[in-house]
């Protein structure tokens, strides 16, 4: 008996492989039901914003690139040759392109900004990447031999022709006034930061005083300030350069917004930390220098960088003063009678606007890293 | 023992030393000496500026307010002529600046919300675009926005004859946003008037709905009790008197609009690159408020039965809002701020009324410049007033 039902009963002696998921739940398909498909007002959502991007993008790329000009030596090329539609006019920025990084810098003396230019994101890249060897000294090299040689080459002396500086423009005056807005202002959000949080009534009334003028007021009316009332403070005949006016302007501003950002860093040390620093016999600017500060301006990295990112936007502004930083030397150049076309002005917006970007996205990227990697001390 | 001898020694050197390592004595030491050196460079200042102003020639104090301006404003919500004074000039100025912050702002909160919430949406696109607009528009310069919507937008759009023409008799040109006018007939200000009233009405209703709740327990549908109200009351008047409103047509007469009411371009390019610059800041405040709120809130909520939009409404949003007022407020005042930059396309502000022209007509650079900021101060003082009060009024309460 038992013989016959071997014979006739099956056992299944391995597994049966899972089958793939319906077509419909899988791939592409399942993806796209899940994400763009779930339920009515996704799926209304989802075709209206597909309609959106089919609308906008095409013509966008057709005009960015398709129609585009890429080469050319006056307007002649970017006009429309009969019927045919003419995209953005990249000749315009490939033959102004000196004029966007260096202004009306001397060509013969271009390969100085060039230098510092090269000389300064060598320096940041090896001070910002965590991984790189003697971050230390080569912040202290950034901040005391850098600043030196730097204005020695842009400006001249000492052998090299001097170049004025309303000679300056472009790109470079930008990079001029942010970085040296964010150098400047950070020793004085500091003494500001502290004098804030000093138990001394009148350091403490004297700094919120200074930070909360600098922060209630627009950029543009400081800006001004400075180009119209500085002269006035100043002895008769002692006349500031107009870029060194703007210089002042920016860094008091951006140090009453970097003191608050510090102000936040010390406020997350805890108490034990100023405890500690008292029972080892420091004094106050010993506990500041070697307990407090180290740990707060830590964990203020990404607020200082992000300080940063909107300065560097801030500092388009000082083409209202009439200095030719990057967006002002593109809006100058729309003017020239030998490239006016319809064409130049979003050319060259979109142009700015990219290199704009680039900077800022990539330090909001880098502070977004920071971020992370200070974050870990606290993990458990 | 012989410490106490040795301290009985020095006791008049340690008296000076006493004073010297005092950190009370040493504070206000420290303290008198800055106040000392600030009154010596406000001396200097004052001095210098005195002589620089005596060598211009220009008289300091605030006369020139009352002389006649003589320049033109492109908008004028008051009126305003050649011959009126620099203070009139000011008043417009002003209201220029409120004008585009009140619509920048109201405009700016519609889309920072929707994107906000669009940016935490399910829908792969819609969250994707949203993070693309924000990621694009908030690292690009806003100076460099404005310029772009006036330049590269607004004025490359055909004349008025070949403008765009939208419903309503609106037209959309390189002349601005021309549209009808209305005009008030007899009787429109009890429409107005019934505004308020109806508004009153819904409160009280909130609030009876709300002890109603308390005590027995029915609810009351009160939102749209309070929507029918406000929108219901004003239209029935509106209608009962015969509907008292006109518009007054723009038409095309040689190459511009006459009549009819016209938004210029400068306005549009400001409301543009303005809110949807600081819409992009507000969209990541929401978000970020929108995620503060722990998914165990939520839960709870269901287990208590409440439904999807019940939660949102009464667990999630209140406990959002507390997290998003403040930077939202921050924001308001950053975009204030930013209308300065109305100088750029011409669009007359208070800076490019006040601190452009009245400045370059009369020199008088120090009390314009400190008009000028003192009213954006007076506003950024008055906001963190409101707010800090706010933040006490909302903040967890502890144990």
């Amino acid at each position: 008996m038992s013989r016959i039902e071997t014979d006739t009963v099956f056992v299944r002696r391995d597994f049966l492989e899972p089958e793939a998921p319906p077509a419909s739940l899988g791939g592409f398909p399942g993806w796209a039901r899940k994400n763009l498909f779930s339920s009515p007002l996704n799926i209304v959502v989802s075709l209206a914003m597909l309609f959106l991007l089919v609308w906008f993008i095409p013509p966008l790329f057709k005009w960015l690139f398709v129609d585009a000009v890429w080469t050319g030596d006056n307007r002649d090329a970017c006009l429309p040759k009969g019927d045919e539609t003419v995209g953005a006019c990249w000749a315009f920025i490939n033959a102004k392109a000196a004029q966007f990084t260096f202004g009306s810098y001397p060509a013969d003396e271009r390969w100085r900004p060039a230098l510092v230019m090269i000389a300064f994101f060598a320096g940041l890249f090896w001070i910002a990447v965590p991984k790189m060897p003697r971050r230390r000294e080569g912040v202290w090299l950034m901040l005391t031999v850098f600043p030196v040689a730097t204005f020695w080459l842009l400006y001249g002396g000492f052998g090299l022709p001097i170049v004025e500086t309303s000679n300056w423009g472009g790109l470079l005056v930008t990079l001029v006034v942010a970085i040296t807005g964010i150098v400047a202002s950070l020793p004085l959000g500091i003494l500001l930061a502290l004098g804030r949080r000093s138990k001394l009534p009148f350091i403490k009334i004297v700094s919120v005083v200074f930070i909360e003028i600098w922060r209630g007021v627009p950029l543009i009316t400081v800006l001004f300030m400075a180009s119209v009332m500085l002269p006035l403070f100043l002895p008769t005949g002692v006349n500031f350069d107009k870029l060194l006016r703007a210089l002042i302007g920016v860094a008091l501003f951006t140090g009453a917004y970097m003191a608050e950002t510090i102000r936040g860093g010390l406020q997350a040390i805890p108490k034990g930390q100023y405890e500690g620093a008292a029972s080892l016999g420091l004094g106050y600017w010993q506990s500041m220098r070697l307990i407090i500060l180290p740990q707060a301006l830590k964990i203020v990295i990404p607020g200082i960088v992000n300080s940063f990112i909107s300065l560097f936007k801030d500092t388009s502004l000082v083409m209202i003063i009439g200095l030719y930083d990057l967006l002002g030397s593109i809006q100058r150049n729309f003017s020239d009678a030998n490239w006016s076309t319809p064409s130049i002005a979003p050319t060259g917006l979109i142009f700015a606007a990219a290199v704009f970007w680039v900077f800022c996205f990539s330090m909001s990227r880098y502070s977004m890293y920071m971020e992370r990697k200070l974050n870990t001390g606290h993990k458990r | 023992m012989t410490l106490r001898d040795k301290t009985a020694d020095e006791t008049p050197r340690s008296w000076v030393r006493a004073v010297l390592y005092d950190a009370t004595i040493r504070g206000w030491v420290f303290q008198g000496l800055v106040l000392l050196g600030l009154i010596l460079f406000a001396i200097w200042v004052i001095h210098n500026t005195a002589a620089n102003l005596r060598a211009a020639n220009i008289p300091f104090g605030f006369d020139f307010l009352n002389m006649r301006a003589g320049f033109d404003i492109s908008q004028k919500p008051i009126d305003y002529t050649l011959d009126s004074s620099h203070a009139q000039a000011f008043k417009v100025g002003l209201l220029n600046t409120i004008i585009v912050s009140v619509l920048g702002i109201i405009l700016a909160t519609i889309v920072g919300f929707v994107v906000g919430i669009s940016r935490l949406s399910s829908n792969w696109l819609l969250a994707r675009a949203a993070t693309v607009y924000i990621e694009t528009l908030r690292n690009v310069p806003l100076l460099l926005q404005l310029l772009f919507w006036y330049k590269a937008v607004l004025s490359v759009l055909p004349g008025p004859r070949q403008g765009y023409a939208l419903p309503f008799s609106i037209n959309l040109s390189n002349r601005g946003l021309t549209m009808p006018r209305p005009i008030a007939g007899d009787g429109f200000e009890f429409v107005m008037w019934s505004v308020p009233v109806a508004v009153a009405l819904a409160w009280a209703v909130a609030r009876w709905a709300r002890n109603r709740q308390a005590t027995t327990g029915q609810s009351f549908p009160v939102f749209r009790a309070s929507l029918g109200i406000v929108i219901g009351l004003p239209l029935v008047i509106f209608l009962a008197l015969g509907a008292p409103l006109s518009f007054e047509i723009p038409e095309l007469k040689g190459f511009n609009f006459a009549g009819g009411m016209v938004v210029h371009p400068e306005l549009i390019a400001m409301l543009l690159g303005i809110s949807l610059y600081t819409a992009t800041f507000i969209a990541e405040t929401v978000r970020a408020g929108i995620l503060a709120v722990s998914a165990g809130q939520s839960e709870a909520a269901f287990s208590l039965g409440l439904r999807p939009r019940q939660t949102m409404r009464l667990i999630v949003v209140p406990q959002a809002m507390r997290v998003i007022i403040p930077p939202l407020t921050s924001q308001y005042l950053n975009l204030t701020k930013n209308s300065s930059l109305a100088l750029a396309i011409g669009y007359p502000d208070l800076v490019a009324v006040f601190a452009g022209s009245t400045l370059n007509i009369t020199g008088h650079a120090i009390e314009v410049i400190a008009i000028t900021m003192a009213v954006y101060l007076a506003l950024s003082l008055i906001t963190a007033a409101l707010m800090n009060w706010f933040n006490a009024r909302v903040a967890l309460v502890e144990r």
